[in-house]
């Protein structure tokens, strides 16, 4: 019941998920949409990894949705520096 | 029984996701994207790390996912409030139908120069 609630109802909405945020980072107007839509990107995939962990039955992978979450908002934070010292449209 | 709650909670994280999701591409303005996809965003990858803390019933497993989910519900917050914050300075347009823009005299010209150093904010009027 968990393998298959996994496979057909969990991966299908955080793949849908991933692909929306896809969707808003190729046609949002502004650099910020851009990055709002990376972090739901990044958000996704590790979530996308922590149901894997689960349906394979692998730990070790939680290590890997932490990093990964880590290096996302170190990420989310070195854009929101770099907007802060740029000149142009945005 | 606890394969019922593990389901259960794996269905719920996966739908705030793709709430989430949903939000960041049907929403009109930046700042209503940003309110939509940070908040179920959180609350998605919340449910999916408890679930996978009750799944592996371990105490070493259960204490990294707590701590995943502090690092989160701490960082998710301060990167949106950080973004948007730049983005209002930046000039990002607002929707149309937008009532309420307290932070609009909030800020002098100048906002930046009162951190020491040479104002980066562009002026989105000036001829370049």
């Amino acid at each position: 019941m968990l393998q298959a609630t996994i496979q057909y109802i969990v991966f299908p909405l955080l793949c849908g998920a991933f692909t929306l945020g896809f969707i808003r980072l190729v046609i949002g107007p502004t650099l910020p949409d851009r990055i709002m839509a990376f972090e739901l990107v990044s958000t996704s995939s590790a979530g996308i990894i922590v149901a894997y962990a689960v349906s394979s039955g692998v730990p070790v992978l939680l290590d890997v949705a932490s990093v990964w979450a880590i290096i996302s908002f170190l990420s989310v934070i070195a854009f929101a520096f770099y907007i802060e010292r740029w000149r142009g449209e945005p | 029984m606890i394969e019922i709650l593990i389901c259960l909670l794996m269905v719920i994280g996966a739908f705030f996701m793709f709430v989430a999701g949903l939000g960041l591409v049907r929403m009109p303005d930046l700042f209503l994207r940003m309110s939509c996809s940070t908040k179920a965003g959180t609350i998605g990858i919340g449910a999916l790390l408890l679930a996978l803390a009750i799944y592996f019933a371990d105490f070493g497993v259960a204490a990294r996912a707590v701590a995943t989910i502090g690092f989160i519900f701490l960082t998710a917050p301060v990167s949106s409030h950080r973004i948007g914050r730049i983005a209002y300075l930046v000039g990002v347009p607002l929707w149309k139908y937008t009532v309420a823009d307290e932070f609009k005299d909030a800020y002098p010209p100048d906002a930046c120069k009162t951190f020491g150093q040479e104002c980066a904010i562009p002026d989105m009027n000036a001829p370049d």
